[in-house]
């Protein structure tokens, strides 16, 4: 008796164990993702610049500061070849394959010098410039072992450093990973969501007040409300296909323009507005319906005066969850052609864009393996941005719920 | 003007509306004359929905016809006549020419370019011109015809209202409307593909080969659409590997977290385990690409398996981290809702809290659980990103969890990406396969809900 009662308590114990355990692993995978991201990632942030001493004055600019403050240093310098002075400095300092240490576009940085201070022009200057991305893998990483030796050599010579690379956050895409930018795509990530927003919220919310408040019992109120339940679960790729078969094959909008993006995302969000909307409504006590009927009001401006502001924090909850979900969306978005190479940013709805989660998906398509670092570093200014979101959504919730 | 410009006058006369309107009802309920049957406020609404509405649909028709009837006087133009033929440098020019006319950019590679544009320009000037006289015609007329009407007898609250309900009746006939657009033309384009693809070829043959011949005398890949081997990765991956995962781990969480666990663990916990649902995609994808199918890999070459570095299980492992959250919140949901009579008789006749829980919350909750599954399966065959990423695409029909299988949805991925013409059996199989992940979704949330709501109905 007493042993089988043992066993029986050893057998609940175990069981706890077990749910422990199944908890702990799943938060554990939570670490795991966000650990590997973040380590991999925070080096996105950071950049490898290596020392180079250009002197101007040798350099067969001719141009003398006052013309570049005259006019600016871009249309000064605009026929001068400062790739070339760069790589001349560079084959000066550090050798033969010197030019190869630096990036491409190295020379844009020699620009803002000059632009910034147009008297260098006439001395050597010290500069900092950004390395090229072998250099710069070797300086964070393991690499293969000329590019360690060759890094050795510098940090040996006190000729290079790492920095905050201020450039990730505000150039766009480009072929050379040391030159990447999330900017460009998180443009595009607004532009689409402020498309979405503008479309999902207001057809979101009159649809869900339609249902909650005035929609007879019938077949059609049945069908619509079937329809958006059903959309809601319906998977994500399927919008892409709606989308390239409606909007571009039979509307013939511009292919990977935002407009097009934010449609189809807006299509796949305004079910979760409608739900969210009318639990929000449905949680408003009927005694506010009834004592602004009693005073006189009509129908319409029951709810627009009374019950459309005490539902507003839920519904803006509600629609702050559904516009996270679509701003990490990427699947549909694939089928409406965002996923070209767009090497400047958008200027408005129509132009060809890409947006955060595309990016992510392109550059971890690179074969460079100075992807993989930009790569993870877009995937957390990504999880910042759905987690300042979600905040915001609790926020709102705390403080405005009420429980009636 | 341009659009936007049209778009903000109209606005503006709508607000000009509304104040006069409201002014001048407010006029007429002065002190001593007949009691107006409306609010000021009413009678501006009214005035400036006239205003507002006819013009701004008339916008919305006309800015995609601007386009059209200028791209006709061009192509109409003498000059239109030495363009090339072939469609893509012809687009090309097209494309230059609009941003010529449009000042969008100042030197242009095509001479004919150069010739276009300020043929382009005219005519989109005459177009815009005619464009923003009669929308701000009809702006006027709306906004006067109304401002005629009101009164203080006039019942424009009446109206304002009526037009408000049908403003709602048209918001939630776009639900419909989606699903029908989403239904048509999955189908309409389906249909197509099964006119060249006999159904019974793509539904039960075992290859699958997409690449048709560029040529006509090109041997080699003829196309094959045989999506037996889709259809099984996508089970595998989804409702095999991933439940493989996501059920043990979800229903052992949901059981300590509404069980075993103090009120503090939980309500830090329960969040916790939310947000593997909130993480994009995308990340998952790249974390299985990037750690875990390199370790699954190295993992299967220690066991002396050959592994595929695109394995099943990389995916499917992934995927079932993510599918974690949707099962334990379901399962979560049911146990709660098991009545609470239930429990303390059980534990009354001297079970311990396991066998509580196993041998009588469990089995109560069962079909919500079943349900929470059910649903949990429907979203891990329509994921994309994490199979995108992390899975082949190699049609294999394989069992080998360290083996490449690929999915529908990687295979729409792959078929509609890239370069495409519209009516190759390439492009259209994966509106075929999109038809076929619609209505297997939609019947495992239909059976899903069924029984979660029959289960509700036991205990209420």
């Amino acid at each position: 008796m007493t042993g089988r009662i043992r066993r029986r308590y050893a057998a609940e114990r175990r069981f706890r164990w077990i749910g422990l355990g199944a908890i702990l692993l799943s938060a554990g995978f939570l670490a795991l993702l966000l650990f590997t991201m973040v380590s991999n990632g925070a080096r996105g942030f950071t950049r490898t610049e290596v020392q180079l001493d250009i002197d101007f004055a040798k350099a067969a600019l001719f141009l003398d500061p006052a013309t570049v403050r005259a006019s600016g240093a871009k249309a000064a310098l605009a026929g001068s070849d400062l790739q070339g002075v760069v790589a001349k400095a560079a084959e000066a300092r550090y050798g033969a394959q010197g030019a190869r240490l630096f990036a491409d576009t190295a020379w844009l940085e020699v620009l803002d010098a000059i632009e910034s201070d147009p008297s260098v022009l006439t001395r050597t200057a010290t500069l900092w410039l950004p390395a090229s991305t072998g250099v710069d893998i070797a300086a964070k990483s393991d690499s293969d072992a000329e590019a360690e030796r060759t890094y050795e050599g510098l940090r040996s010579g006190n000729a290079v450093r790492t920095r905050f690379n201020s450039g990730f956050l505000t150039s766009a895409d480009a072929t050379d990973p040391a030159a990447v930018g999330v900017w460009g795509a998180f443009k595009g990530s607004l532009l689409t969501m402020l498309v979405t927003i503008a479309i999902a919220f207001p057809i979101g919310v009159l649809s869900a007040i339609y249902l909650e408040e005035y929609a007879p019992r019938n077949r059609w109120t049945d069908l619509i409300e079937v329809s958006i339940n059903n959309l809601a679960a319906v998977p994500s790729i399927i919008f892409g296909l709606l989308g390239l078969a409606v909007f571009l094959n039979v509307m013939h909008m511009p292919r990977s323009a935002p407009i097009v993006g934010g449609l189809t995302l807006a299509l796949m969000t305004m079910p979760v507005i409608v739900i969210a909307g009318r639990n929000a409504i449905k949680s408003v006590p009927p005694s506010i319906r009834d004592a602004a009927l009693g005073v006189g009001a009509s129908r319409i401006q029951v709810v627009w005066h009374h019950v459309l502001p005490l539902a507003l924090p839920g519904i803006l909850t509600g629609t702050i969850i559904g516009m996270a979900r679509a701003l990490g969306e990427t699947a549909p978005l694939l089928m409406i052609g965002m996923r070209a190479f767009i090497a400047t940013p958008p200027g408005g709805i129509a132009d060809p864009a890409t947006v955060l989660p595309v990016q992510i998906f392109l550059w971890s398509d690179e074969v460079s393996r100075g992807f993989v670092e930009k790569t993870s570093a877009a995937i957390i200014v990504l999880l910042v941005f759905l987690l300042a979101m979600n905040g915001v959504a609790i926020y709102l919730r705390n403080k405005f719920e009420r429980r009636w | 003007m341009t659009p936007l410009a049209i778009l903000i006058t109209i606005l503006g006369l709508a607000l000009l509306g509304w104040l006069s309107a409201r002014a001048r009802a407010t006029a007429f309920a002065a002190p001593g004359g007949p009691r107006p049957h409306s609010l000021p406020g009413y009678h501006g609404w009214y005035v400036a929905i006239w205003a507002a509405v006819p013009a701004l649909l008339f916008l919305l028709l006309w800015v995609p016809l601007t386009d059209r009837l200028v791209m006709d006087a061009v192509l109409g133009s003498p000059a239109a006549a030495s363009l090339p033929p072939f469609e893509m440098q012809r687009n090309a020019i097209l494309q230059e020419t609009r941003e010529l006319a449009q000042g969008l950019r100042q030197s242009s590679f095509y001479a004919e370019a150069r010739e276009l544009a300020p043929i382009y320009g005219s005519a989109l000037a005459r177009y815009r011109l005619i464009g923003t006289i009669a929308a701000l015609f009809l702006a006027f007329a709306g906004g006067a015809f109304a401002y005629s009407r009101i009164g203080p007898a006039f019942r424009a609250r009446t109206r304002v209202e009526r037009l408000v309900m049908a403003a709602l009746l048209l918001a939630s006939l776009i639900a419909i409307l989606t699903t029908l657009g989403i239904v048509l033309s999955l189908l309409f384009e389906s249909l197509r593909f099964f006119s060249m693809v006999s159904p019974v070829e793509f539904l039960f043959g075992t290859t699958w080969s997409p690449q048709t011949a560029m040529r006509a005398d090109q041997a080699g890949s003829s196309g094959a659409f045989g999506a037996i081997p889709l259809f099984w990765g996508t089970i595998f991956i989804g409702a095999i590997i991933a439940m493989v995962v996501a059920i043990p781990l979800g229903l052992m969480s949901a059981i300590y977290l509404t069980q075993y666990a103090r009120p503090v663990v939980r309500r830090w916990m329960k969040p916790l385990l939310e947000m593997l649902a909130g993480i994009p995609t995308v990340v998952y994808g790249y974390f299985a690409a990037l750690t875990v199918a390199p370790a699954i890999r190295d993992f299967g070459q220690t066991l002396g398996i050959p592994a595929s570095s695109e394995s099943a299980l990389a995916a499917g492992l992934v995927m079932g981290i993510m599918i974690i959250p949707f099962v334990s919140s379901m399962a979560d949901d049911s146990l709660t809702a098991v009545p609470q009579s239930m429990r303390d008789g059980s534990l009354a006749m001297g079970a311990t809290t396991s066998e509580t829980i196993s041998k009588v919350l469990v089995p109560a909750a069962l079909p919500g659980i079943v349900g929470g599954v059910l649903l949990a399966v429907s979203r891990a065959i329509g994921e994309t990103m994490i199979v995108v990423m992390a899975a082949g695409l190699s049609a294999n029909l394989t069992a080998n969890p360290f083996a490449s299988v690929t999915t529908v949805t990687t295979q729409i991925v792959q078929l509609l990406t890239g370069d495409q013409e519209f009516d190759s059996p390439k492009t259209l199989a994966a509106f075929a396969l999109g038809l076929v992940l619609f209505i297997v979704t939609l019947l495992l949330n239909i059976v899903a809900l069924r029984v979660v709501k029959k289960y509700r109905e036991a205990y209420e």
